[in-house]
């Protein structure tokens, strides 16, 4: 059976996540050998994630970590006066 | 040598156990994944940060009811998640049922955008600085339901199955959530790429 680009497009994010069976694998790969628009897609869809998990693209507000300990350390203090909640 | 678990599940008992200084060094690694959380809930920095503070000390707060049998860090996320639930709640008394009542079958557009050249743009094109600009405001325009799934496993990487396990939902509702949120950014990010399929050359007459 020939697989459509449709057909492709439907399983690309499992495709990407390794959670397709080795039989549909298979035949996404045959597809994507001939296929430069899957190809495209499927490229620049992995590559939108590569960007998503950079760090500098969602970065954290400049001195968040500073805030937060300086905050848990306040807090840590106050626990010492009364009991630790369940 | 320790793996990161033993290592993790060694610094909890001892923190129970009084060493509570530790806590600063347990929850180090997460600080950018529960503000992350945050942010896709929240959607705005300042009420992120501050709920994430909230958050990383109800972890604290409740470190002895932590289980060994999930990850720390599905846990706190779920914490996590649940703060930032509270806190729409609280904010927009409607919030949260548009939230919970935004269906999964909804009429949509699921289908990628195509592009030819992507293989020529130089790899250069992902340092830009506008892309970047483009995927946040994307993600933060996203559907709530598919943002929340989509930050979770994309951004903080957590898997499909700790993905569902932190927000309460099914393994199938995360995929689905998932499919859609990243061809709506693929489709949002074309233009941005360098060069888009001309519509004349007829891809799906020879596709389908
Ligand atoms: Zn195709």
């Amino acid at each position: 059976m020939k697989l459509e680009c449709k057909h492709v497009w439907e399983h690309i994010s499992e495709y990407i996540d390794g959670a397709v069976d080795a039989k549909l694998r298979e035949e996404i790969e045959r597809h994507l050998e001939h296929c430069e628009i899957c190809s495209a897609i499927l490229d620049s869809t992995r590559n939108i994630l590569v960007l998503t998990a950079d760090d500098r693209t969602f970065e954290l507000p400049v001195g968040y970590s500073e805030r937060l300990h300086a905050r848990l350390a306040k807090e840590l203090e106050e626990a010492d006066k009364e009991p630790r909640k369940k | 040598m320790e793996t990161k678990a033993t290592t993790e599940a060694g610094l909890i008992a001892r923190i129970l156990a009084g060493e509570k200084e530790l806590f600063h060094e347990l929850i180090r690694p997460y600080e950018r994944m529960v503000y992350l959380t945050l942010l896709a809930i929240m959607k705005n920095e300042a009420e992120a940060e501050d709920a994430a503070q909230e958050a990383v000390i109800s972890s604290y707060r409740h470190l002895g009811s932590f289980r060994g049998d999930a990850k720390f860090s599905t846990w706190l996320t779920t914490i996590a998640i649940n703060e930032g639930r509270k806190r729409l709640r609280k904010a927009k008394a409607s919030a949260e049922d548009s939230i919970e009542e935004e269906v999964e079958g909804q009429e949509g557009d699921y289908t990628p955008a195509p592009l030819t050249d992507w293989r020529e743009v130089p790899l250069e094109a992902l340092e830009r600085k506008e892309l970047r600009e483009a995927l946040r405001t994307a993600v933060a325009e996203l559907p709530d339901l598919y943002r929340h799934v989509f930050i979770l496993r994309d951004l903080e990487e957590l898997n499909i199955e700790e993905t569902a396990q932190a927000m309460g939902i099914s393994v199938s509702v995360v995929k689905v959530r998932l499919h859609r949120a990243r061809i709506m950014l693929q489709k949002r990010l074309v233009p941005y790429l360098k060069t888009t399929a001309p519509a004349r050359r007829g891809f799906f007459g020879r596709a389908l």
